[in-house]
């Protein structure tokens, strides 16, 4: 049957529109109705994705943030294909609160998912329906029209443009199955289409908040407590005031700001406002040496997420526990934002990426209604997950309402976004597991201690403005997110087939420092733990360490990425490296359900200072039906460098009351002197399924890919994150 | 006041002498490209070209530059008309979110005008002091190779133009 069914549609002739109502043959709606697919679900109209006006001009429209992971070109792609409209034709609308749907936040590799997975649907549709106007308005069966660069085309030739087909718009609701395209027959989708953002930003275009510039915008700098928790007490406002270029001093309880006409006038009250503040501070940390009992002594709300066969049987072969330290997003732009406070409404340009969570978060903070406020998403510098972006946005409309009419351009200072910014959480894991006679793993067991992975808004409580107010919002409580996706749990169940298995989350509500979502979540150091781990047991078992993963594992899909990613690194079992080098390699699929990522690695020890070298890395990637082939290719790229970095090197520091690691010399990242020689990314294309998102999958496998390379090449295993050149070194001096 | 020279432009500023360049360029003249990463010269993103030099334009104070030339990403080429090296880091599209890009252009293209066939190790070095936490290194290496491929055949074709 024709997916869409038109049977009792009617067309309300006169106003000029197509409107089109139809409903679904009774046989099938006496059915449940079935799901609408992506976020159709949250905005069933077609026209909340597609509009097309009589010019024949088209938007796309998305709830979702283009976060410099190439969303915008990949949803582009999707409509162009479906719709039969050249590329370059579209225009796309991304996150804002005044005009696209509420997709909650860009996060969770779920873009293409949600939002790609609606916007295909809602284009197929409409091209549907379009087809099925022609058909009525020439008088010719739809199966003889074809369309063609945004026009049906009938037998005889005649075009009608889209533009005059659709009158004055198509306000229809989704169904749940669309006529989508013969993945054999794409011409776009698939295709490695230049990034549409990239020429602009390589021509100094207006690509960011930062460069926002309204007529009469005023620049504000918050003055922050030097530490969590600080109270202020004495500042000198009115000697700031009297500073050049000064237009106001905003104070609300905790939260201090300074207006100036100019930026760096700004810049300069606020140092001066600083030191004519004083605080109490308190000494409240806990001791960064030794991370893993303070996990541990912090106490936890215990849940078993899995237990199968009769774990705990079987004599332990191995045990091991690994950590991971609280690490920065460390953006390279520091957050930023500009508010505008007319006639009663407040409207924020903010890189936050969840203009709806935010927005109430702010109108929360505000006493306003959300229907005042108004959040429009501008790229900012890469975020990586929860960063200073959603406090920035709160600071901005803050301040703006102390000077209505006025909009301020509101950005933090380096040493603000490193002190300030929710941190990737600290975590640890504890495995033991038991290898058979076989050489098989017959007993799993891993625990997981993890404070919650997002502290995100929502309520003004997680914003720092609405926390340092005189009336202050209270922190929400944290909660651990459900599986099947998970926070610090977040692949802490492992995809291998084990007879007897169980895993304990150790859900840990106290937050000594302030964190939220980073990239991959758990999964990061789960993931980390996992495959290090099951390195160890494949070295028990005198195994090789990738026929070893074959053995456990059943994913037919993940079989197929592990082979492709030793094929093309020619991994071969016992295959010696060069002295002071090892090959290393990892496996896992991103959340046990979105994209499959195998990742080998080859690394170089110098055994005098222990400094590691990754020289070449060679992934392979499954994310289902690829849109973007080069986008897919720089995400994963982007993931086995960021995540090498935070592997290698990263670690917030700090002292009992405050944080220490506040600019880049104080937290190292990455460099070109370490870059390596190499990194090739193989994808396995899976047309006509579904779309996984690829922006999260590689962070795991490359941390464990490079341990397992470190290990091969000094014959020692850390197991504590970062794996610095001193602890390399003390491993192999011990 | 101060005269400073943007872009092959002479513009007349009434900037306080200890203002960083940075803020000129953004502020004064609303030139996009040159980001604010740190305000301390530790990352590299506001990296624009002075005299020849690559220049951390958040740490230089508009004072030191009177009379001195500035480029800036702008003052290399247009989206309509791009300069090689814009060109190289388009075709490898070079960029995720882009917020290091401009700096790091500028900093290879200094080390392009006065080294034309720099080695992979000489690029890795000159770029040492810019971080990018996208993870597009590789990218942007193969974006400078290509940025000197692209501008010595410029310079050939030039040269055939002047010969004719």
């Amino acid at each position: 049957m024709n997916p869409i069914d038109l049977n009792r549609r009617q067309m309300l002739a006169g106003s000029g529109a197509l409107v089109v109502s139809f409903s679904l043959r009774p046989s099938v709606a006496q059915e449940q109705p079935a799901k609408l697919p992506g976020s159709l679900r949250v905005a069933p109209f077609l026209d909340s994705w597609i509009s097309i006006d009589a010019g024949g001009n088209i938007t796309v429209f998305t709830g979702k943030a283009e976060l410099g992971q190439g969303l915008r070109t990949a949803v582009l792609q999707i409509a162009a294909e479906q719709l039969d409209v050249p590329f370059a034709s579209l225009s796309l609308v991304t996150a804002d609160t005044g005009r696209t749907a509420n997709e909650g936040y860009t996060s969770g590799s779920h873009s293409m998912d949600d939002s790609g997975t609606a916007v295909q649907h809602a284009a197929a549709q409409m091209r549907a329906l379009l087809l099925d106007e022609a058909g009525r308005r020439v008088g010719v069966p739809v199966e003889n029209l074809r369309t063609e660069s945004g026009a049906v085309i009938a037998p005889d030739g005649t075009r009608l443009g889209y533009g005059d087909l659709i009158g004055a718009g198509l306000h229809v609701q989704a169904q749940p199955t669309s006529p989508l395209k013969d993945p054999a027959s794409y011409t776009i989708i698939g295709k490695p289409v230049p990034r549409v953002d990239i020429p602009g930003k390589l021509a100094g275009g207006a690509a960011y908040v930062q460069d926002i510039r309204l007529p009469g915008m005023k620049h504000a700098r918050v003055v922050r407590p030097p530490s969590y928790g600080a109270r202020m007490m004495t500042c000198d406002i009115a000697a700031i005031e009297k500073l050049p270029g000064v237009v106001k001093v905003v104070r609300d309880g905790n939260f201090l700001a300074v207006v100036a006409d100019k930026e760096f006038q700004a810049v300069k009250a606020m140092m001066a406002l600083s030191a004519a503040t004083t605080w109490q501070e308190r000494a409240g940390l806990p001791d960064q040496d030794d991370l893993a009992n303070v996990l541990l002594k912090l106490g936890s709300q215990d849940s078993t997420i899995l237990q199968h066969g009769t774990p705990g049987l079987a004599p332990v072969t191995l045990q091991a526990s690994y950590s991971r330290p609280y690490q920065s997003h460390g953006s390279i732009g520091p957050s930023c934002a500009v508010a505008q406070m007319v006639d009663g409404a407040m409207t924020v340009w903010t890189h936050t990426q969840g203009v709806y969570p935010d927005r109430q978060g702010i109108a929360e903070m505000l006493r306003m209604p959300p229907a005042k406020v108004r959040l429009i998403h501008v790229e900012g510098s890469g975020c990586y997950g929860h960063n200073g972006a959603d406090d920035a946005a709160a600071d901005a409309a803050l301040i703006a309402r102390a000077m209505p009419g006025v909009p301020v351009r509101l950005q933090w200072m380096r040493e603000q976004e490193h002190a300030w910014e929710p941190f990737g959480p600290a975590m640890l894991t504890r495995l033991k597991a038991s290898v058979g006679a076989e050489g098989k793993i017959t007993d799993w067991h891993f625990e997981v201690w993890s404070n919650t992975h997002s502290m995100r808004p929502g309520g003004a409580g997680s914003l720092l403005a609405a926390q340092h107010m005189e009336n202050p919002f209270a922190v929400p409580a944290p909660k651990p997110l459900p599986l099947p996706e998970g926070g610090g749990d977040r692949n802490a169940i492992p995809i291998y087939a084990f007879p007897n298995a169980k895993v304990v989350h150790h859900f840990i509500p106290k937050m000594p420092l302030r964190v939220s979502a980073m990239r991959a979540l758990g999964a990061y150091h789960n993931v980390f733990s996992i495959e290090s781990f099951m390195d160890e047991l494949a070295s028990a078992a005198a195994t090789d360490p990738v026929e070893f993963r074959l053995k456990h594992l059943d994913d037919p899909r993940g079989r197929d990425v592990i082979a492709k990613a030793a094929q093309a690194f020619g991994w071969q079992p016992g295959r010696k490296p060069s002295e002071d080098h090892g090959y290393g390699f990892a496996f896992a699929r991103y959340k046990n359900l979105a994209a499959y990522c195998a990742i080998a690695t080859e690394v170089e020890v110098d055994r005098d200072t222990g400094r590691p070298r990754l020289i070449r890395a060679v992934a392979a990637v499954d994310a289902g039906q690829v849109v973007n082939p080069d986008g897919i290719a720089n995400q994963i790229e982007g993931a086995i460098l960021q995540s090498m970095s935070w592997t290698l090197y990263e670690s917030v520091t700090f002292d009992d009351t405050r944080i220490t690691s506040i600019d880049w010399q104080t937290y190292p990242i990455l460099r070109f002197n370490a870059v390596p020689d190499q990194i090739e990314v193989h994808i396995i294309n899976r047309p006509g399924q579904p779309f996984l998102g690829s922006g999260e999958t590689g962070q795991g496998p490359a941390a464990a890919s490079i341990a397992n390379a470190i290990a091969h090449a000094t014959g020692k295993r850390l197991r504590n994150l970062p794996l610095t050149r001193k602890r390399i070194k003390d491993a192999i001096d011990a | 006041m101060i005269t400073l020279t943007v872009n092959g432009r002479d513009h007349r500023l009434n900037a306080d002498p200890d203002t960083p360049l940075l803020y000129v360029l953004r502020e004064d003249l609303a030139l996009n490209a040159a980001k604010f990463g740190c305000g301390l010269g530790q990352c590299g993103a506001c990296t624009v070209i002075v005299d020849g030099k690559a220049v951390l334009s958040c740490v230089t104070p508009v004072l030191l530059l009177e009379g001195k030339k500035v480029t800036t990403l702008e003052g290399l080429g247009t989206i309509a008309d791009p300069a090689p090296i814009q060109r190289a880091f388009i075709e490898e599209q070079a960029a995720q979110c882009g917020f290091c890009i401009a700096g790091m252009v500028m900093r290879a293209q200094a080390l392009l005008q006065r080294n034309a066939r720099p080695t992979d190790e000489q690029i890795r070095v000159e770029l040492e002091s810019h971080l990018c936490r996208c993870g597009t290194h590789m990218r942007i290496l193969r974006a400078v190779h290509r940025a000197a491929k692209l501008m010595q055949s410029a310079d050939a074709s030039d040269g055939q133009e002047s010969v004719r």
